[in-house]
């Protein structure tokens, strides 16, 4: 670590560039940001897998402090019935529609059909088993939020924050023609973030992560009693349960996008940006003619 | 042009051995259910130990678990776990209306005591409606009635060694090949001298139903379900858990489930 990563970073383009001609390789993730993102990768998904078997435990959402048995107050159901014929079908009642949803939610494992919400392929274990599924996901969840805070305190001392994610004027200015470029798959390469990288990567860290941390967070009776002015802003216990779920299908749509644009930007420079931390940008030339 | 397709080609692959590698998370981690594997041991006590010592820290002894209004009692307790007993010795005190009943009170105390369901009725009482939350995600609004736990604990007079409160039940929750094996549990003396444990004979306003536990089950309102034992015959004060059933300080917690049930 540098205690002035600005100015040896230009040195360090400086010198690889010399070697490389046109497109010169820069050096654009610090360790710290290599570090937590890998973490992160790993975290995610054990809280992914372990966070469904839990859900399996109780395969219903509700709005409110409380989960309605003699009233309806759930937004999300899935489960199994059998139709009118006898043959068993899954269901999954969202917001009062339901839809058959044989072989992935309510009813799942091929040749050995389970009454299980998500399939055994989403779960860890791949069996019910709700006392491991707590261990590992309380588990990464520690992980998670102790990464997040070295991140935050590494991004600002090192500059990550101020210099690569905070937004700047050209920013709104550049968006429409990014996003344009973005439909197109055509990708600029550079040191700097792109706006919409930026708008995700924030989106992210500040909102979605701090998010999913707080309502896990509120579906605790201990931290309840702590915080109750917590539980009581996600609008009750069952509503945080519920808001925690949907920020992990933002999360697996971020994955997702993440995964697409990883790939269609050019997967080997992009994965040694974030395991070497250098990244070959475009020529500067044609870079400047398009900007 | 060509540039776009070769785009779109990677991303067809890419899909695809992501896909994969979803897939192949099905049952690679199945080995973190083993509750002997040393690595499920690893991330148990880490992850717990994370909880109850920060939790401690941070909720510390005295918070209140949050309390409801009457109009948020909106359906009757939802009963989990044993909502029946048939033990012939439960059903001789059910079939007496709990007459018969009486809660002991012993190890770790000065003076070891019993008392009748009558008895703990005319005690100091406290009233409370809480959520009660159960370990598998569903939550329920319902009004207790009971005697607090740290009453009885003064009257029988806690010796200094003493650490946890155990309770012994009347219901059998398993029967295996090597005996009935009936429920228990255990709490710190943190959470059992906590103004909002009682122990409940009262809920919604009526006597407790047997579904719910009668004739007295445990509140600790700060945890989750299962560490408020119903059909409660005795509590026993302990210096450490590892002789109460297979060591872990309950039968959940001896499957697997969190000794610290406040997350």
């Amino acid at each position: 670590m540098t205690s002035d990563p600005g100015t040896t970073m230009d040195k360090l383009v400086e010198r690889a560039s010399a070697g490389s001609g046109a497109r010169p390789l820069v050096y654009r993730q610090a360790l710290a940001t290599r570090i937590t993102h890998w973490i992160w990768a790993i975290s995610l998904f054990f809280l992914l897998l372990s966070g469904l078997q839990i859900f399996n435990a109780h395969p219903a959402l509700y709005i409110g402090h409380q989960s309605g048995f003699e009233f309806d107050n759930a937004v999300l159901e899935i489960g199994a019935r059998r139709a009118a014929d006898g043959t068993p079908q899954g269901i999954t009642r969202v917001l009062g529609a339901e839809f058959e949803t044989t072989g992935i939610l309510g009813l799942s494992g091929g040749d050995r059909l389970q009454v299980r919400a998500f399939p055994a392929w989403l779960t860890i274990p791949s069996f019910q088993d709700l006392a491991t599924g707590r261990v590992v996901h309380f588990f990464f969840a520690w992980t998670l939020a102790i990464t997040l805070l070295f991140w935050l305190g590494f991004s600002i001392w090192n500059g990550h924050l101020r210099r690569d994610l905070a937004p700047r004027g050209d920013d709104l200015h550049n968006l429409p023609r990014e996003i344009a470029d973005h439909a197109r798959l055509r990708f600029h390469r550079r040191r700097e973030y792109n706006t919409l990288q930026k708008f995700s990567y924030l989106m992210v860290l500040f909102v979605l992560f701090p998010l999913i941390v707080l309502t896990g967070l509120s579906m605790s009776p201990a931290f309840n009693s702590a915080a109750p002015w917590l539980v009581d802003l996600f609008g009750g216990r069952q509503t945080a349960r519920t808001i925690h779920f949907l920020v992990m299908l933002l999360l697996v749509l971020f994955f997702v996008i993440h995964i697409v644009m990883v790939v269609a930007a050019g997967p080997i420079n992009e994965l040694r940006s974030i395991v070497t931390g250098w990244y070959r940008t475009d020529a500067p030339a044609t870079d400047e003619k398009e900007a | 042009m060509s540039k776009i397709m070769v785009s779109r080609r990677r991303l067809i692959t890419g899909a695809a051995v992501g896909s994969t590698a979803l897939l192949a998370g099905c049952d690679a981690f199945d080995s973190v259910a083993d509750r002997s594997s040393p690595l499920r041991g690893f991330l148990e006590a880490t992850g717990n130990t994370l909880s109850y010592r920060i939790q401690r820290l941070l909720v510390g002894g005295h918070s209140m678990a949050q309390e409801f209004a009457e109009s948020e009692i909106r359906q009757p307790m939802r009963p989990n776990g044993v909502t029946r007993p048939n033990d012939p010795v439960y059903l001789g005190l059910a079939a007496k209306d709990f007459t018969d009943y009486r809660l002991e009170v012993s190890g770790l105390v000065e003076k070891p005591a019993s008392f009748s369901l009558a008895e703990l009725m005319t005690m100091p009482s406290r009233t409370q409606i809480t959520r009660h939350d159960c370990v598998e995600g569903w939550s329920c609004i319902a009004k207790w009635t009971g005697v607090p736990l740290a009453h009885l604990l003064d009257q029988a007079g806690v010796k200094p060694q003493a650490r946890f409160v155990v309770f012994h039940c009347l219901d059998t929750i398993e029967r295996s090949s090597s005996g009935d094996i009936k429920y228990y549990e255990s709490i710190d003396l943190i959470d059992a001298r906590h103004p909002q444990t009682i122990l409940a004979y009262g809920m919604n306003g009526q006597r407790l139903p047997i579904e719910n536990g009668a004739p007295l089950r445990v509140r600790v309102e700060r945890q989750l379900g299962y560490k408020m034992a119903k059909y409660v015959r005795a509590i026993e004060l302990v210096d450490h858990l590892s002789p109460i059933g297979l060591g872990k300080g309950g039968y959940w917690e001896d499957r697997g489930y969190e000794w610290y049930a406040g997350i």
